[in-house]
């Protein structure tokens, strides 16, 4: 059987790929995408505790059912910001949308 | 009801009428409205208001005003007569019946002093004479005021002066009566200088009110003294209580002042209520102030002269008189040469007043002022009588003198009327076009020389220095300056305004005494006969009381004489003397001011047939069959003690011829010069050539007493108040006053130091601090989403970081 650790790498490298996305891609769905990527790394880390950990309780699951619900909801939030945004400025890139400097 | 119709209580009644109408007139019926001061005059001046606006009665508060005025002494009138008459019928009068009513006033410790009304004998008669000459004095002043700015004014300060008066005179105690003189006093101020826009007048006002003033004073510490020793001012209970036993004590203590020099305490008491009389009724070193009152409208001049004011001090005199003459060891016999103090000092004061005046009204020219100084003069008369022991005399003579001397200051306010209707005339039609050609005639002449100069200012000596050339100069001038009261330009006005003329010879022969028909002489009379009783027997006083007041009578009938010859007599000296008139018979003003002249003439003549005495021959027993009426009349009010009884003097014609020599020798003296060959126009005074220019000009200053009282009392009064003005109100009081101020400024200004210094430098540095941090925070806002991330980021990690080192977990692989 695959030892733990092997899931926690896994799950690292993707959370760490999400997060250079989120903060280094300029393109807003992209960094949607991203986002998504380290909710999946989140995902798997919850899962594999659950089966290695504790298989007895079901919460393992439960979570990372409700993170799936909540990157659904912020996947659609989230593009419907960007749709707004493009309409408003012609464009889906964050750094122009800067209206809230100081 | 029946309070209404209880003679007990009917003396409340008599002051209120007028005390009402003031208050109604004050309060409801005294509307003005602002009309331009161009065509107001104030009792013949023209104030310099420019056009500005002054408040005018209007014609409907004028008539509610003299409605209510009229209809409170009329009531007054009916209710007083009422009670008089009454009295008069009861046989018992003043023996054994006097009307009188009382109330609890002021507790005083366990006293309660009471207030209440009276009417004897004594004041019946006031009551008599007080109302009728009031209401003929409030008729004339419906024309005679008729076209004054204030008229509702005037109706109601006239009110409240005959609501004093009334009070005064049915009053039962001292305390209640002073009172009444008090407000007689105030109102005297008021109406004196009712035209407070003329500078004489608030003048006039001011010295009347001062001097009265003084002496109130000294007669209210007679008041005070009298009630510390009795307990009581009521007063029939100082005087009949327990046959007098109150007196006996006032005559028996010594007084707290002058004790050890015989005086009792009736006397001091007598002599402090005496000076109050003296300021009241004028008398000699407080006369100054009537002279002056005549700058009132003439109305104010008879009610004070006649009516109201000055005799009430006589008046009050009369009422205290048995404390004058008091009991016990200190009492007085003055018909039989026994003197009091008072006694003595009413003798001398009055007998020389009423020379000392007489001497001043031979030389003046105005019109009233004749008039005052007779006023003086026969208040004189009446002290003098009072000190002798004759008070009935006294009384009567204060009763005829109110009548004719009332009807004189109505005439010769006719008269002035008259002249200023004559001044009006002619500046309406004369001198429009003056180019000194077409009125270069001498009387002309006189009007700018006269009108130049003030009245009380010596008028011959100006005349003759006007003959000089410098007529010129003074025909410059401003015919404004005319006096309507200086005799010098009357002359010639008995066409002009008979019924005037005939009503001011009555009064002047009433005034002089003329023989058996004026109520003057029998009055004056009576007092001589007293008088020479009294020197027949050899006592000094009586002896020096006659001579000065036959004197003064001689002298009352040639001024007399004088005035009625410059006014009426001979041409118009003027050509507004030439002009003069009421304005016609039949209208309203002629009519009231002419209707109450007829009234009072004859109350003048025929007043004095009360008082004929018994046994004068003819006259006597058809007058005064069963006695005197007057006299059984009055001498009831003081009865029950023997020695101020008054004596009937027998019928001497010893006094009746003096009377007769001085009334008519004087009245032929003032004809001889003045009647027979009438003054002509600028002619100079006959009398200045015959009493010589300084003696005359002597008589015309008043001997010079006002320049003497102002330097002694108004002079340093005023140098005392300036004194007091440059050291103590500007040097002391204001120097603290500005060291306060100027301490509050300098603690304001380290305040404000404050204030700029901490309070600013708080205030203002915080929120400057918090914007200059706000500034630099905000370079953190770059508004890019991604740096905010990767900040959390970090963050995130040096938490972890932290949390890892602290809790041991990087130190795991031991």
């Amino acid at each position: 059987m695959v030892p733990l650790w092997f899931y926690l790498i896994v799950a690292a490298a993707l959370f760490s790929m999400g997060t250079f996305g989120v903060l280094s891609r300029r393109n807003g769905v992209a960094v949607l995408m991203s986002v998504e990527l380290m909710l999946n790394a989140v995902n798997i880390n919850l899962v594999a505790f659950w089966r290695y950990l504790t298989p007895e309780k079901i919460n393992g699951m439960a979570f990372a059912a409700f993170v799936f619900v909540v990157a659904a909801a912020e996947a659609a939030v989230g593009l419907a910001i960007i749709i707004s945004v493009y309409r408003n400025r012609h464009s889906v890139i964050p750094e122009e949308a800067d209206t809230l400097r100081g | 009801m029946q309070f209404f119709t209880d003679p007990n209580f009917q003396p409340w009644l008599i002051p209120l009428g007028p005390l009402l109408a003031f208050i109604i007139i004050t309060l409801a019926t005294n509307r003005a409205k602002l009309a331009p001061s161009g065509d107001m005059v104030y009792g013949g001046f023209r104030p310099p208001y420019g056009n500005m606006p002054v408040p005018v009665a209007t014609p409907w508060s004028r008539f509610l005003s003299i409605s209510v005025g009229l209809g409170g002494i009329i009531m007054s009138l009916l209710v007083s007569w009422s009670v008089v008459f009454r009295a008069i019928g009861d046989h018992d009068f003043g023996t054994s019946v006097v009307f009188g009513n009382s109330t609890d006033w002021l507790a005083n410790g366990t006293q309660m002093l009471r207030v209440g009304v009276l009417v004897d004998p004594l004041n019946a008669v006031m009551l008599f004479m007080v109302p009728i000459v009031v209401l003929c004095i409030f008729i004339y002043s419906i024309g005679y005021m008729a076209n004054d700015p204030r008229q509702s004014r005037f109706f109601a300060l006239i009110s409240l002066f005959a609501g004093a008066m009334l009070t005064l005179c049915v009053s039962d105690n001292l305390l209640f009566l002073f009172v009444g003189w008090e407000v007689m006093g105030l109102c005297s101020y008021l109406l004196i200088g009712f035209w407070f826009e003329k500078e004489s007048a608030y003048k006039a006002a001011i010295k009347a009110f001062t001097t009265t003033r003084v002496a109130d004073v000294i007669m209210l510490l007679g008041i005070v003294y009298l009630y510390h020793i009795t307990g009581t001012l009521n007063f029939r209970e100082i005087m009949y209580a327990n046959n007098g036993a109150l007196l006996e004590v006032l005559g028996n203590t010594p007084a707290i002042l002058f004790g050890s020099f015989g005086f009792s305490a009736a006397s001091l008491i007598g002599v402090f209520l005496i000076i109050g009389t003296i300021g009241k009724s004028a008398q000699f070193p407080l006369h100054v102030w009537l002279p002056d009152a005549m700058q009132g409208p003439t109305p104010v001049s008879a009610m004070i002269h006649a009516a109201a004011m000055v005799s009430a001090g006589i008046y009050a005199i009369i009422r205290m008189y048995p404390v004058f003459v008091g009991a016990g060891a200190f009492a007085a016999d003055p018909h039989h040469g026994l003197f009091t103090q008072p006694l003595m000092l009413m003798a001398l004061v009055g007998a020389f007043t009423a020379l000392f005046a007489a001497t001043m009204a031979v030389a003046q020219n105005d019109v009233k002022a004749v008039l005052a100084y007779s006023t003086i003069s026969q208040l004189g008369f009446m002290m003098a009588a009072l000190g002798i022991g004759a008070y009935v005399a006294a009384t009567f003579h204060l009763i005829t003198h109110a009548f004719f001397k009332a009807l004189l200051f109505l005439s010769s306010g006719s008269v002035i009327h008259a002249m200023e209707h004559g001044e009006h005339h002619v500046h309406e039609h004369g001198h429009g076009h003056d180019g000194g050609g077409g009125h270069g005639t001498a009387a002309a002449a006189t009007v700018h020389e006269h009108g130049a100069q003030d009245h009380s200012e010596t008028h011959d000596a100006h005349a003759g220095h006007d003959a000089h050339g410098h007529g010129e100069e003074h025909a410059a001038h401003d015919e404004h300056a005319f006096d309507p009261q200086d005799m010098m330009n009357m002359g010639g006005l008995r066409n002009k305004i008979p019924v005037t003329f005939y009503a001011f010879m009555i009064g002047g022969f009433s005034l002089a005494g003329f023989p058996l028909i004026t109520a003057g002489f029998w009055s004056k009379d009576e007092i001589l006969a007293d008088a020479w009783l009294g020197a027949t027997e050899g006592f000094g006083p009586h002896a020096f009381v006659f001579v000065m007041l036959a004197v003064a009578a001689f002298l009352t009938a040639f001024y007399t004489m004088r005035q009625l010859c410059l006014t009426f007599f001979g041409e118009a000296r003027t050509e507004e003397a030439a002009h003069a008139g009421l304005g016609g018979p039949n209208n309203i003003i002629s009519q009231t001011m002419q209707l109450p002249l007829i009234i009072l003439s004859f109350f003048a003549i025929f007043a004095g047939f009360v008082g004929v005495p018994k046994d004068f021959p003819i006259l006597g027993s058809i007058f005064s069959s069963g006695g005197s009426f007057f006299f059984h009349l009055v001498e009831r009010s003081v009865v029950p003690l023997g020695n101020i009884a008054p004596q009937h003097p027998a019928f001497n014609i010893f006094p009746v011829l003096v009377s007769f020599a001085v009334a008519l020798g004087g009245l032929y003296l003032g004809w001889v010069m003045y009647g027979r060959k009438p003054l002509k126009a600028g002619e100079p005074d006959p009398l200045i050539d015959i009493l010589g220019s300084s003696l005359h000009t002597t008589l015309k200053n008043r001997y010079y007493m006002d320049d003497l009282y102002t330097m002694l009392f108004v002079k340093p009064s005023q140098a005392i108040a300036n004194f007091i003005n440059v050291f103590i109100d500007k040097g002391l009081i204001d120097s603290i006053l500005h060291g306060i101020a100027r301490l509050a400024v300098w603690i304001g200004d380290f305040i404000k130091v404050l204030n700029l210094w901490l309070i600013y430098g708080v205030g203002d540095g915080i929120p400057r601090g918090i914007y200059r941090a706000g500034g630099w925070l905000r370079r953190t806002q770059s508004g890019r989403i991604q740096q905010y991330l990767l900040a959390v980021l970090i963050v995130a990690v040096l938490i972890g970081l932290v949390l890892a080192v602290t809790s041991g977990a990087l130190a795991a692989p031991r």
